[in-house]
């Protein structure tokens, strides 16, 4: 096919941002100067999510048989480049005190970002593996980046040995469909699936790719990577493992399933139901009894990504909606808790302040600061006011809607216990008792880059949470288009 | 246009405190005086300007709104900011207005900490409770619903006493979040429900409340999404088997936190089932009618005979509360007019009475630094003003002639005995409980051997001034209720429209 302006348009965003990686990468050869890669970053990506308005004017538009740009593409591109430009902020106050060199967590996050474009345009197998790969990769060097902490070590190495696993059988998977399809693309594999729903081929094939897609997502019984990783892992790259890998994941696991309709009966589909229900109920007993703030975010994503596969499982008008919605909301709220999380742990100090001890009594001091932790914990905990309750709106309108009560009975056993742990971490930043006064904020955080965008964060959760409207119309807008 | 203010004046008030704290501790305090002063005003100006007569119900059972204010919110569920006030809605937020400046004057002395902050959470609890009696859209409800508990969580959480014997704050206040807000959301279940089963009958996607009654449903999907209204109200009110967080949210919150929620928060539940349980499933809540019933029969009881045994004060009179809502269990389900009316009173005048029940209970505490009836006794002699109000509210609690609560339980028993003797019959034994444990609590707290030594500071003019007009308006409420209810008529003439729509054959049979 011959590529006409419409398409580079179409493309704009991926080319943007690899274009940044190429002058971060050019740029830290030249001269090491960690406030100005940083900024080129900053601008990279704000002109990449900028050209995504331009892109909705020429969608939907296929581009090659690998990438289709949709509404929806638009919808999960702007995502992932709002979330990594959250940690791209947060990187910078955070790396400001990390004595090595501090510039490639940049590149790397630029590249991982690229990865998280080309997903959320696949309607291939091909593309599919490329972007998750290009989104992984990266993500090894930034886990272990602090890599003279053991812990980031030890989370880096984890991270590589689960992910590539997981790569591996994605890839037989595929291999399998392959040899029954006998095509990579979404369309096609959806026809054979439906054809013969019952080949083990077909079967088998898509259980592994579900496999090592939940890997990626870290939905139970794929989890156990999760919370060592999120708490090793340094605070903005953990924020980025939360929120732009899961929703690019997502986001190619959902036109999956949508493009391949066959993929999402009977059997798998059954399946689906028990991965959401396992995800709920252990995401959420183990977040319980923990006592690090980033372990217990880790096993909560967990739960949450439980949430958004019973929409997912529901199938109905809707499901689509509700995921982008959830999803939406949950990318919100995660990037202000780690943000958070984050501001506390700035500059690096060789361990970041991710035990909810540290945060005793935070209120008092800090009261801003705690004030949006508390709110992106209710938030988070799907109480009314704030953005997770119309996420949780959302996919329980959707479970109503195709009677899936026994998976809605445990949403609300899940939501229940998912109260008590968020709750407890609240109260605690309240309490008088002298903390361990270890860790603080900058004293200036608000008026530094991460303490604007945990700010704007918090403002956009109460937005979704007071008068969704505007932001539930875009969501609507942004549906799979069939070509 | 005065809706609308009702709520949002007290969370702005409460933003004010929590920043006027930087301008001396005495700041919010006065701030959110003012704010719920406006608030009670307001109420009673609508009440006043409003013509709540009996004519005005209409004739298919439909409420009348008195006020009502409705703008465009989430279009694509349908959701509008749907506010609406009729007589019922109106005397719950004068009450809630009233117990509010109580709730604020009690801790004038008893918070210390953080001063602008407590007032915060008091107010958005308080602002929270207004909009779920004025909220007609059915999200908008629940929005409220569970809004407000999360500031409730937070006095209890932070400004509760450990009791020396109880498990501690942080335990109560999240035994009661996680009641309150499980149960919560099988009524987001349940609305939910509700709505999809209409939009397929008609195709209209819609949360409003007069959109959605008049549904046509199977009886098994009517009994069940009742079900799921039922559980959550009934967890609030709270129904026996479900009620094990009020002891311990009581004992372990601050005066203001008990005063609201014995007084003003378990006052939702029941008006939930009045405006949203009983006219959305006509049918299925007469099948369950004698279920409920007989649960308010054994929170009566079993609520008394708790009561009966306690050392706590503060538990004691939260165990006299679950025996008192049992009364309105009861009436709410009778679905006669009489005992609708009675409810409403009951409501009040409990309201009022447990308030300051509770009050008194924080102002023995500042005085004495123990809550354990063992400790206390003979203070009759010691205090001049406190013993005898004590005993004015106890009398009050018992059901004395001249109050309230006699009005209300004595209309709630009338109305209840010609559809349901026996329960009427056996509830009626609550009375009798009633004397036992509200003059127990008298004799043990304030007659007997002088138990603690020292000077015994009596009430100051701000605490006299708050039980005296306590008295006067139970006393009022008692001597005269004529006034409210002719305000709340109209809409329990409602409500108990459409309990005559269904044909109450098993309702007899099976008592």
């Amino acid at each position: 096919m011959t590529l006409t302006t419409q398409h580079f348009i179409a493309l704009l965003p991926l080319i943007i941002t690899s274009a940044t990686a190429v002058l971060v990468m050019l740029s830290t050869a030249v001269r090491r100067n960690h406030w100005w890669n940083a900024t080129l970053t900053v601008v990279g990506l704000n002109l990449a999510l900028i050209s995504v308005y331009f892109v909705t004017k020429v969608t939907p538009i296929e581009v090659t048989p690998l990438l289709v740009v949709d509404g929806y593409a638009c919808f999960y591109m702007a995502m992932v480049l709002i979330a990594t430009l959250g940690c791209a902020t947060l990187a910078h106050a955070y790396m400001e005190g990390y004595t090595g060199n501090r510039e490639e967590l940049y590149l790397l996050l630029i590249l991982a970002a690229a990865g998280g474009l080309v997903l959320a345009c696949s309607r291939h197998l091909a593309s599919l593996f490329i972007g998750l790969e290009l989104l992984s990769v990266p993500m090894f060097a930034m886990a272990a980046y602090t890599f003279r902490d053991k812990r980031s070590l030890e989370a880096g190495t984890k991270y590589l040995v689960l992910s590539a696993l997981a790569s591996a059988l994605l890839l037989f998977g595929m291999a399998l469909l392959y040899a029954q399809a006998g095509s990579l693309s979404f369309a096609a594999i959806g026809h054979q699936a439906a054809a013969n729903i019952s080949s083990p081929l077909v079967l088998v094939g898509i259980g592994l790719m579900l496999t090592g897609l939940g890997f990626k997502l870290s939905v139970a019984p794929f989890h156990l990577w999760t919370p060592d990783v999120y708490e090793g892992a340094p605070a903005p790259v953990g924020a980025f493992l939360a929120t732009t890998s899961k929703v690019a994941v997502f986001a190619v696991l959902l036109r999956f399933l949508a493009e391949a309709p066959g993929a999402h009966d009977g059997v798998l589909r059954d399946i689906l139901a028990v991965i959401a229900a396992l995800s709920i109920l252990i995401g959420n007993l183990l977040a319980v009894s923990q006592t690090n703030l980033k372990r217990l975010l880790g096993y909560s994503s967990v739960a949450h990504f439980g949430y958004v596969l019973v929409a997912v499982v529901s199938g109905v008008d809707i499901s689509v909606e509700a995921v982008g919605a959830y999803l939406l909301t949950y990318l919100v709220t995660t990037m202000g808790a780690f943000g958070v999380v984050a501001l506390m742990s700035s500059p690096y100090r060789g361990h970041d302040a991710d035990a909810i001890v540290h945060y005793r009594g935070l209120f008092w001091k800090r009261p801003m600061l705690t004030a949006v932790l508390t709110a992106m914990l209710l938030s988070l905990a799907g109480i009314p006011v704030t953005a997770g309750f119309i996420g949780k709106f959302y996919i329980v309108a959707a479970g109503v809607d195709a009677d899936l009560w026994w998976l809605l009975g445990i949403v609300v056993v899940g939501s229940a216990i998912g109260l008590y742990y968020y709750l407890r971490v609240a109260v605690t930043l309240f309490l008088t008792e002298p903390g361990m006064r270890r860790y603080d904020a900058p004293f200036h955080w608000g008026q530094r880059a991460g303490g604007v965008m945990v700010l704007v964060m918090t403002a956009l959760m109460f937005l979704l949470g007071i008068y969704p409207q505007p932001l539930l119309t875009l969501i609507q807008s942004a549906g799979i288009a069939s070509l | 246009m005065i809706l609308p203010w009702l709520i949002l004046i007290p969370f702005i008030g409460g933003l004010l405190c929590w920043q006027g704290e930087r301008l001396g501790l005495g700041v919010p305090r006065w701030i959110a005086l003012i704010t719920m002063l406006i608030v009670f005003a307001l109420s009673i100006m609508l009440w006043v300007q409003g013509d709540f007569s009996l004519a005005a119900a209409a004739v298919d059972g439909a409420p009348r709104w008195q006020s009502e204010f409705q703008l465009p919110w989430i279009d694509r569920f349908g959701i509008s900011f749907h506010l609406a006030m009729d007589g019922l809605s109106l005397l719950m937020i004068v009450l809630t207005g009233l117990l509010g400046v109580m709730a604020v004057a009690c801790s004038w002395r008893e918070i210390q900490r953080h001063v602008g902050f407590f007032h915060l959470n008091l107010l958005w609890n308080l602002g929270g409770v207004i909009g779920v009696f004025l909220a007609v859209d059915m999200f908008l409800f629940f929005f409220f619903w569970e809004m407000m508990l999360v500031p409730m969580y937070f006095l209890i959480a932070l400004w509760g006493h450990n009791a020396p014997d109880g498990k501690g704050r942080i335990y109560a206040a999240t035994k009661f979040f996680l009641f309150t807000q499980a149960s919560g959301l099988l009524l987001l279940l349940a609305i939910l429900g509700l709505v999809v089963v209409h939009y397929r009958a008609t195709g209209v996607l819609s949360f409003d409340y007069e959109v959605l009654r008049g549904t046509t449903m199977t009886p098994f999907v009517e009994y069940a999404l009742m079900l799921g209204f039922f559980v959550a109200f009934a967890v609030k009110m709270p129904v026996v088997p479900v009620h094990s967080w009020l002891p311990d949210a009581h004992s372990q919150a601050p005066t203001a936190g008990s005063v609201d929620l014995a007084g003003i928060l378990l006052k939702t539940a029941a008006y939930g089932m009045l405006r949203f349980a009983l006219p959305l499933f006509p049918n299925a809540s007469q099948e369950f009618a004698p279920i409920a019933m007989w649960l308010g029969v054994l929170g009566i009881v079993y609520g008394a005979l708790l009561a009966f045994v306690q050392t706590d004060i503060k538990r004691l009179v939260a165990y006299t509360s679950i025996s008192h809502m049992g009364f309105v269990l009861i009436g709410i389900y009778s679905g006669t007019t009489l005992a609708l009316q009675g409810v409403v009173v009951q409501m009040l005048a409990h309201g009022i009475s447990a308030g300051a029940l509770f009050i008194l209970c924080g102002e023995l505490y500042e005085r004495l630094h123990t809550r354990d009836l063992r400790e206390m006794g003979g203070l009759w002699t010691r205090l001049a003003f406190l013993p005898p109000i004590s005993l004015f509210f106890a009398l009050a609690s018992l059901g004395l002639p001249g109050m309230g609560n006699f009005v209300g339980e004595f209309l709630i028993m009338l109305g209840t005995f010609k559809v349901a003797p026996v329960v009427t019959v056996v509830a009626a034994s609550g009375m009798i409980f009633a004397a036992v444990y509200s003059l127990i609590l008298m004799q043990r707290a304030f007659y007997g051997p002088v138990k603690v030594e020292g000077r015994l500071e009596d009430l100051s003019g701000r605490e006299l001034t708050l039980m005296l007009s306590l008295i006067v308006i139970l006393l009022f409420l008692g001597l005269y209720p004529q006034v409210v209810l002719d305000t709340s008529a109209a809409a329990m003439a409602g409500v108990q429209h459409y309990y005559s729509l269904v044909v109450p054959d098993h309702l007899n049979a099976a008592l």
